[in-house]
């Protein structure tokens, strides 16, 4: 069974400076979290304009979309998607791990690893992302 | 102890969900970003093209699911990340039918959008 114990008061987020790997985690995973699920909302009012599109109007959708990519900051704000969504992803696999019992004694590592490779793939996606744009 | 701690016990349908959806997530969530900004550009993107993507069967069916497994592991996670910051008695019960309200807008909202992109016209 597991072992319950005093963590403190993980909501005191003025502790930050105290914060080891594992509430570094915790806490980016939660606000990785919040976007994503804030995003799906945004994702589908902006596909919803398919709805029109499929009676008859199909520049509804596709100048929609399409004048949205022109904009700097929109491409801007997906590479932050694209940051927050691998992370998420990244350490997620992570976790499940370690609810398997996988990796317990690495799990500093495995964090630092996850959080080198979210860098290392948004870098390597940058050009993708903002082709065209500026 | 770390030695002989694991979590991966029954602790319940919606923990059980949770992993079973983020295990799915994790393989769709990094296809879908793959198809739509590696394979094909987003700003490319028509509605010719989603319609041809969204009338095939598989990515129909696989994008569907998708969105039915984010929309859960999504409000779920709110639910929790809210619990374990102390969320309780009236207002967490409040707080879980807007989540649960908010969950299913999303969800029909995001089927009547999957059936318009394959020419379905679903206009209230």
């Amino acid at each position: 069974m597991s072992q319950s114990y005093d963590r403190g008061l993980i909501e005191d987020f003025g502790r930050w400076q105290e914060f080891s790997a594992g509430m570094w985690a915790w806490v980016l995973h939660k606000f990785t979290g919040w976007v994503l699920i804030g995003y799906l909302f945004t994702h589908i009012a902006v596909l919803s304009t398919a709805i029109p599109a499929a009676t008859g109007d199909p520049a509804i959708y596709t100048g929609t979309l399409q004048s949205l990519e022109q904009l700097a900051i929109v491409r801007v704000l997906e590479v932050g998607l694209l940051s927050v969504a691998v992370f998420h992803i990244l350490n997620g696999v992570r976790l499940l791990f370690v609810d398997l019992g996988v990796g317990l004694d690495t799990q500093d590592t495995s964090f630092y690893a996850s959080l080198v490779l979210t860098g290392a793939i948004v870098v390597a996606s940058v050009p993708t992302f903002i082709s065209g744009a500026f | 102890m770390a030695e002989r701690y694991s979590s991966f016990e029954p602790k319940g349908t919606r923990w059980f969900l949770q992993r079973l959806t983020a295990g799915f997530l994790v393989v769709v969530l990094a296809f879908h970003f793959m198809l739509l900004h590696f394979v094909h550009h987003a700003y490319e993107i028509t509605f010719m093209g989603t319609q041809a993507r969204m009338t095939q069967v598989g990515y129909f069916a696989t994008m569907t699911l998708f969105l039915l497994t984010a929309t859960f592991h999504g409000v779920n996670g709110v639910y929790n990340a809210l619990v374990n910051q102390g969320l309780s008695g009236t207002r967490k019960t409040a707080v879980k039918y807007v989540l649960v309200g908010a969950g299913l807008v999303l969800t029909i909202q995001g089927v009547r959008v999957a059936l318009a992109m394959t020419g379905m016209d679903v206009t209230l």
